[in-house]
């Protein structure tokens, strides 16, 4: 067995094993960082394949920005595990029927007989000092760029959803003006009484 | 490719409703409550211009743009001008409607004519890429649209629904895609023919990819079994959001099927042909039997598109250029009847009254009888009555699958719609027949009024001269 090959068994089993305990840890929190572990095991897959830059996309924007914003939600947010978990076990023979026949599906239709070696040759190496990222870029900005316009649409679209439909002006709400606040003046706060002296009571 | 303005020219419309969506969002911004309704009459003449441009960039032959992801075909202009004329429709019904619930809001318009450029990519998408990233930009300005009744809790928990239901269907797409790519090595549709019909691809895989992708689509059509969003979304989003959304999607519906099944996987029409057959039967069966139980006009009306979905699947199955012409002129007459028949019901809604239930239309002749002449003709369109126009594309559909020796699967639509015409009739009874609930004086706009005035001559129109429509979709398909 060659090294890579080695590697990618390493890999793939911790990624299993990452994905299982996602699926059946308690506590959230475990559960994101299971997660985490899944995507550092499946970047180290890409990597294999010789796909760099999707494999440190992953890290950066999965692990990076999608679940520490997703541990920061699971955090601020008081859910009721119990109650979550109330319908897992009720639905789990159902599910794990589903699962089992998804995976025997699955092994007969991609699985090696047809997606193997001899089937689908793997590609020849790249010469060394081919960059990834660079191709990726000319595919993207050449061969698809009609894709990559629509997705920033659907960007734009995201953005417009979201503050359309948070974005509210509440009267009961507390907020900072700094405009105000740096024009405000000592005698607008602090008003200066004369008055007698007060006798001890 | 060399990209200037001449050789843009197929993706003219497009381009237009980008760049106009784009700066009416920014316009909006400007706006105060009293000039608001100025981001709807630029979004109506948005929608003008890309008919006017997808008029100028028409023709018979067939253009591929942008590396082959991109086609311009007659299909598609007619699809096209459909699409925009309809949206335009559903345009001017919600105006009322939103200034009633207090929720004219400029985004409304915007997500709006973005979910119209979504339909606009489907339709002239050639390649898996381009169909799938228009799907998702059309569903998630159609999520947004759903919850944008922010203080209602039905419309944030049909938004919930619909979401996660089509983020399921968008993942079945995606896999099945993933298939049939992992089979040929192609994305571009007729590549990916062309891989198919050399016999090259790997059947079983193709296959296993060929019912992901039925079943995506039937999703997001909302056929039978796999229709539980459809009365839930309908009920629940606010009535000038149902209209937009069992409209004009079900031509991008089309043009989605058409692409995927006939444009991509054509030479399967065998393994398709038994698929639509499943599903055109469940649905029409279902959706009628169960409309007639429903007491909410809008969970009616949902119940009947699942039927009319079925219709439309027979077209498709039948696999020749007549069952497609006649399914669409199908999908075209049924999201213009769609889009009257929720037209009405937003004309009866009022500051603080959401018209909804089926008795809310009991007596309407009394209170307005050109408006309940113009919802017996959409419902008589609906039932498929002669002389409108339901009557003519249901009779298209039942001859395109009666020449491909299908007669039994004629008879059951037969048999359907005969159940199906007991709820559209009890509707025009109750307008006429039954004593008002509601007395209040209907007030609706001018633009409101002459819309629905077309909308509903037109069910008559086309019903009476169908020719001209039936001629156009026939030329889609001829060339």
């Amino acid at each position: 067995m060659s090294f890579e090959k080695f590697l990618f068994y390493v890999f793939a089993a911790i990624l299993v094993f990452a994905a299982v305990m996602v699926i059946t840890r308690k506590n959230p929190v475990h559960s994101a960082l299971f997660l985490v572990l899944a995507f550092f095991n499946s970047a180290g897959l890409w990597m294999l394949a010789e796909a760099e830059f999707l494999a440190i996309a992953l890290v950066l924007v999965y692990v990076g920005a999608v679940m520490v914003l997703f541990l920061f939600v699971v955090m601020m947010l008081d859910i009721n595990i119990a109650e979550l978990r109330a319908g897992f076990v009720r639905n789990a023979p159902v599910a794990i029927l589903v699962a089992i026949a998804m995976v025997i599906e699955l092994v007969i239709v991609v699985g090696p007989q047809r997606f193997g070696l001899d089937e689908v040759a793997a590609p020849a190496a790249k010469p060394a000092g081919y960059s990834n990222t660079e191709e990726l870029g000319l595919a993207l900005f050449t061969q698809h760029l009609y894709a990559f316009e629509i997705a920033a649409v659907i960007l734009l679209v995201g953005i417009v959803a979201a503050i359309g439909l948070t974005m509210r002006r509440r009267p009961d709400t507390k907020s900072q003006d700094p405009s105000r606040q740096v024009t405000v003046k000592a005698k607008d706060r602090l008003r200066v009484i004369k008055m007698d002296a007060e006798e001890k009571a | 490719m060399e990209y200037n303005l001449a050789s843009l020219q197929p993706a003219l419309p497009e381009i237009f409703l980008l760049s106009a969506a784009c700066l009416i969002l920014v316009i909006d911004l400007f706006l105060t409550e009293r000039t608001r309704l100025l981001t709807y009459g630029l979004s109506l003449a948005a929608l003008a211009g890309a008919v006017a441009l997808t008029l100028y960039a028409a023709g018979p032959e067939r253009e591929i743009l942008f590396h082959g992801s991109f086609v311009r075909d007659p299909m598609s202009d007619v699809l096209k001008i459909g699409l925009l004329l309809i949206s335009l429709f559903a345009f001017v019904y919600a105006k009322d409607y939103l200034i009633e619930l207090d929720i004219l809001r400029g985004e409304y318009y915007v997500l709006g004519l973005f979910g119209v450029l979504g339909m606009l990519v489907m339709i002239s998408a050639n390649s898996f890429l381009t169909v799938y990233l228009g799907l998702e930009l059309l569903a998630l300005c159609l999520y947004a649209l759903v919850a944008f009744h922010r203080d209602s809790g039905a419309g944030a928990e049909a938004a919930m629904k619909y979401f996660v239901l089509g983020a399921l269907a968008s993942g079945m797409l995606l896999y099945g895609i993933s298939m049939v790519y992992g089979a040929t090595g192609q994305l571009t549709f007729p590549e990916v023919a062309g891989v198919i019909a050399g016999g090259d691809a790997d059947q079983t895989v193709l296959v296993f990819g060929l019912v992901f992708i039925v079943v995506g689509v039937s999703f997001k059509f909302g056929a039978v079994p796999f229709h539980m969003w459809v009365p839930d979304v309908y009920q629940g989003a606010p009535t000038s959001v149902t209209l937009f959304l069992g409209s004009a999607p079900k031509i991008a519906a089309f043009a989605l099927t058409m692409r995927l099944l006939v444009d991509g996987m054509g030479s399967l029409v065998e393994q398709w042909q038994n698929m639509l057959i499943i599903l055109a039967v469940l649905s029409m069966a279902l959706g009628n039997v169960v409309a007639i139980a429903q007491s909410n006009v809008k969970r009616m009306l949902a119940y009947s598109t699942i039927s009319h979905v079925g219709f439309i699947f027979l077209g498709l199955l039948a696999g020749t250029d007549k069952g497609y012409t006649a399914a669409m002129f199908y999908a075209i007459t049924y999201a213009l009847t769609a889009a009257g028949g929720f037209g009405v019901i937003t004309m009866l809604c009022r500051k603080g009254f959401d018209a909804e239930n089926l008795h809310d239309l009991k007596g309407l002749n009394d209170r307005s009888p050109w408006l309940a002449f113009m919802m017996l003709l959409i419902m008589f369109s609906m039932a498929g009555v002669p002389p409108t126009v339901g009557f003519f594309a249901k009779l298209f559909v039942l001859d395109a699958v009666i020449s491909v020796d299908m007669v039994w699967l004629a008879l059951v639509a037969v048999f359907f719609s005969i159940i199906g015409a007991f709820y559209y009739i009890r509707a025009v009874k109750m307008m006429y027949f039954d004593k008002p609930i509601d007395t209040a004086p209907l007030a609706a706009s001018m633009d409101t009024q002459v819309m629905m005035s077309i909308n509903g001559l037109a069910m008559l129109g086309f019903g009476l001269f169908p020719a001209a429509l039936l001629g156009t979709c026939r030329a889609a398909f001829s060339g």
